[in-house]
């Protein structure tokens, strides 16, 4: 049974349908980007995975469990952790204190606990500091740990908010355009982490534009176009799938080869 | 989990943040002993009566504060949560229920003390609900019109909930105006005061005034600690990260809509707790408790305090209050309270005793505390 | 009297009050168009419209001293933008809609101060407090019909003045789009100072016209307020005919609950409207649902 499994879901927007039937499945231990053009969906796929949008029909299963349609938080919960492609850090709390709002829904001392400081919220407080740091050194921003979310650099704050939805301990992580805005040595270094995150047995489904990226570290690729499934397959396969080649460059291209050897 | 083992935060890492909270705890008490000392030294201690009731409005003001700068629910609604946790109380502790007492549940009720014998006015017996029952029915009544009005207007954003409240607050307002239960436009009187053994009440009485103020110190003072707690915790987290991006912080796994209520209940039932002390404290109540010019004050002086300085709310709520009933503001009392909502939030909306702590957060970094940024990184 | 007199007595009783819930309606939704201010200051405009030209017909004679205090309380209503708003555009509407408040409650204040607490009133534009005509059947003052007239004037001029002047147009500009407003050359702080002007001056005279109905006192201005923004919201915010619409209902609804409530609880009813409005159907009845997001999601 697949991680993820999607079928045939649809959502509309009034008069234009931004995903028409898509159905794809990740497996666990993948690395698999999902790419287009803009407008082809992408987004509001994620969004429908992750709950931000409700499906008019078809399926989101997670780890054998319908989700379609369930808010995000319970999504969340269930272990399906997402970044958003604007900027979402909580810029009125610290950086250490992002990642720890990630520990939220591991975690459970309430208004009771909280305000009394009972041992045990005590011992939980702490344990979620310990956590919160690790993945923040994780990602290599440990140093910054008390700076201000807002104080940080473009850069810097795409990996809080990394490490922020690592602290949820996903076992999916949805990343929307995480390379976006992005120089090319920072993308590597995301490429890299990436695929670290991978190894420490978390499933990755990306939304990217760059190419190089994508290439670089998918097992597997899905690639949409006005809300349908162009392709999906192997980064070979897909770099030589002429419906592929059309949507990106214009039907004329259509029976070129890419000849990319090796 | 050994791949996470990263670096350990010190311990320290909370060490400044209580840090302060203990300083400005100590600096309250402090200053509400050295008021007391001052005021018989004086020979003023009436005036006890005053700064009484203002730290028993304070406490509606500090869960004002803490939902308004944390969760950034403004609720001009606080006003009708006060007065129905006073009226249910003064209801409840003046009416007469002798007529239950046929009954076998009345019977029950009276053995169990819940209902208890006390003299009225004219000197005759009646049959009432005892000051705790009436508190625990008060408050449940609060947890539930709370919960009830919170669910639907939380939902809304901004000043569409703050509008929501506002309607909320003139309903009460209204309903207790017309009705004679509530005693219309007078309001009731003659409640008792709440005993605790023999030798504490809380009651006007002039000879308790000085153990009445330092009840009422040391609730104001239990809330504002818990809060604080709350702030520093999880839970204050969550409410600054709803309040800050939601959706994020749904995605991140955080129920927000249920946090968000309970924020606004937890705030509502401190504003009926207030009510209730106070309500035994005067031996009274009246409708413009409920009042919107009541629910502005509170959040002016919540505002004034500094959006997010629940102890600064308390010191400038305390103060502005006490000066209100002393009558220092004469006919421009409600004008006062214009005022100064008008000007502290057009310049500077996070209140002025912000940058106050901004200045001393700079002492303190300068101190010491700069070459290490105080979560014990690497 | 009849059933059905007595149903078209508080049909009446109901647009009258209604009308007056209109046009603070419609200010609120002139300031809400250009500035995204909700002003609860509006219904002190009202009362100030009211109790200026009350001391100013003691010396001049009454169309010159209403003219008066709605050219006076339109100018006030201009500087207060001017004051108070203009330099303050970097905060959040939350910030300056506290702000109004703030200002209802020192208008208010000054108002008490400035007269007193005592209930005064216009005399009748026509006729006294016991000429009475008949209109559907019903016996009204003519007083009422110069509430409706009024209105109905205000209404129709407002609706040609947004709909075919250049002025007009370019204050819906302004709430529509701000950014392309400033590219097409148009001075939004003047639009933003005009809207307030203009709901000043209006609220003035309808707290002119009404002052012999319903008398004028400085208190009466927050209650107007909150239920002329309950009109507002029901006909749905940024449609200012619609707020026409949702004055009469409010005020209509308003006169026929006495007949279900018992009369201590009236004014409930309005603050029930809008409690039900915003949470069932946040944009109105006739607002654009997708225009300004009321919900969270």
């Amino acid at each position: 049974m697949a991680l993820l499994e999607v079928q045939n879901v649809r959502r509309a927007f009034g008069g234009v349908v931004a995903v028409d039937q898509v159905s794809f499945s990740v497996e666990a231990g993948q690395i698999k980007a999902i790419i287009g053009p803009n407008g082809a969906g992408k987004t509001s796929l994620f969004n429908l995975i992750s709950g931000l949008l409700k499906p008019e029909s078809g399926r989101v299963r997670f780890k054998g469990r319908e989700i379609g349609g369930r808010k995000p938080y319970q999504i969340a919960q269930a272990g399906l952790a997402r970044t958003f492609q604007n900027p979402s850090l909580f810029l009125q709390i610290s950086v250490l204190e992002n990642v720890m709002v990630g520990q939220h829904c591991r975690t459970r001392s309430e208004f009771a606990g909280c305000s009394l400081r009972t041992p045990g919220q005590r011992r939980e407080e702490r344990a979620m500091r310990d956590s919160a740091l690790s993945r923040l050194d994780f990602v290599g921003l440990a140093g910054h740990a008390a700076a201000p979310a807002g104080a940080l650099a473009f850069g810097q704050r795409r990996m809080v908010e990394l490490a922020r939805a690592l602290a949820t301990e996903p076992d999916l992580l949805l990343l929307d355009e995480p390379a976006s805005g992005l120089n090319m040595r920072e993308t590597d270094g995301l490429g890299q982490l990436i695929e670290k995150i991978r190894d420490t047995g978390i499933t990755v489904l990306l939304v990217e534009h760059d190419m190089s990226l994508v290439m670089d570290i998918s097992d597997e690729i899905l690639v949409l176009d006005n809300g349908a499934t162009i392709a999906e397959g192997s980064p070979q396969a897909i770099q030589n799938d002429p419906n592929v080649i059309a949507v990106y460059l214009g039907s004329d291209f259509k029976h070129a080869s890419t000849s990319q050897e090796s | 989990m050994a791949f996470w083992a990263g670096p350990r935060a010190k311990a320290s890492g909370n060490f400044s943040v209580r840090l302060r909270t203990a300083i400005e705890i100590v600096a309250l008490i402090v200053a509400l002993v050295a008021a007391q000392l001052v005021l018989r030294a004086l020979d003023k201690e009436y005036c006890l009566t005053q700064l009484t009731m203002a730290i028993y409005y304070a406490i509606v003001v500090i869960g004002l504060c803490f939902i308004m700068g944390y969760a950034g629910q403004v609720s001009l609604g606080h006003g009708a949560f006060f007065a129905i946790g006073g009226y249910t109380t003064a209801v409840l502790t003046t009416s007469d229920f002798s007529r239950f007492e046929a009954a076998a549940w009345g019977r029950l009720l009276k053995h169990l003390r819940v209902l208890v014998v006390r003299q009225d006015m004219y000197g005759a017996d009646v049959l009432s609900a005892a000051p705790w029952a009436a508190f625990a029915l008060a408050m449940a009544a609060t947890l539930v019109i709370a919960a009830l009005i919170g669910y639907p207007a939380l939902r809304l954003k901004g000043h569409y909930l703050t509008m929501a409240t506002l309607g909320f607050g003139l309903i009460v307002y209204k309903i207790i105006l017309g009705s004679t239960i509530t005693g219309t436009t007078d309001g009731i009187v003659g409640v008792p005061a709440w005993s605790f053994g023999n030798f504490v009440a809380i009651s006007g009485k002039s000879a308790g005034r000085v153990h009445n103020y330092y009840i009422a110190s040391s609730i104001a003072l239990l809330v504002l600690v818990l809060l604080r707690n709350l702030v520093h915790s999880r839970v204050g987290r969550a409410l600054r990260a709803i309040h800050d991006h939601e959706t994020a912080a749904n995605a991140m796994g955080i129920n927000t809509a249920r946090y968000k209520l309970k924020a606004f209940v937890a705030s509502a039932l401190l504003a009926a707790l207030a009510g209730v002390l106070l309500t035994h404290y005067t031996g009274g109540v009246n409708p413009s408790e409920a009042s919107a010019m009541k629910s502005v004050r509170y959040v002016a002086l919540a505002t004034a305090g500094g959006s997010t300085s629940l102890w600064g709310a308390a010191a400038v709520s305390i103060v502005l209050n006490f000066l209100s009933l002393r009558g220092w503001f004469g006919s421009y009392d409600n004008a006062v309270f214009g005022a100064l909502l008008i000007t502290i939030v057009s310049l500077a909306p996070e209140g002025p005793l912000k940058p106050l702590g901004q200045v001393l957060r700079r002492f303190r970094r300068r101190g010491g505390e700069d070459a290490r940024s105080n979560d014990g990184a690497s | 009297m009849g059933q059905s007199d007595l149903i078209l007595q508080y049909f009446l009783s109901g647009i009258t009050k209604g009308s007056i819930y209109a046009v603070v309606a419609i200010g609120f939704n002139l300031i809400y168009s250009a500035t995204g201010i909700l002003n609860f200051a509006q219904g002190e405009f009202v009362m100030l419209g009211g109790m200026l030209a009350v001391s100013l017909a003691l010396i001049l004679p009454l169309p010159v001293a209403v003219a008066g205090a709605v050219v006076f309380v339109a100018l006030l209503g201009g500087l207060l933008e001017l004051v108070f708003f203009r330099r303050l555009r970097g905060h959040s509407i939350l910030h300056l809609v506290i702000i109004t408040i703030g200002l209802s409650i020192l208008i208010q204040e000054a108002a008490l101060h400035v007269w007193d607490e005592k209930v005064r009133s216009l005399p009748y534009f026509t006729g006294n407090e016991i000429s009475s005509i008949r209109l559907f059947g019903a016996a009204v003052s003519p007083q009422v019909l110069w509430v409706l007239g009024t209105v109905a004037i205000i209404v129709v001029f407002l609706h040609i003045f947004l709909k075919y002047t250049l002025r007009g147009r370019a204050m819906r500009a302004c709430s529509s789009n701000p950014e392309a407003a400033l590219l097409a050359g148009i001075n939004i702080a003047n639009m933003r100072t005009l809207s307030f002007m203009l709901s000043a001056g209006l609220g003035a005279l309808a707290g002119c016209v009404i002052s012999p109905i319903t008398l004028t006192h400085y208190e009466m201005g927050s209650g107007l307020a909150i239920k002329g923004f309950s009109a507002a919201i029901l006909g749905g915010l940024g449609n200012p005919m619609a707020a026409v619409l949702g004055g009469l209902l409010v005020g209509v609804l308003e006169a026929f609950s006495v007949s279900v409530l018992p009369a201590a609880y009236t004014d409930v009813t309005a603050f029930a409207i809008l409690l039900l409005v915003l949470f069932v159907r946040p944009h109105g009845l006739l607002g654009r649902p997708a225009g300004e997001s009321v919900r969270e999601f």
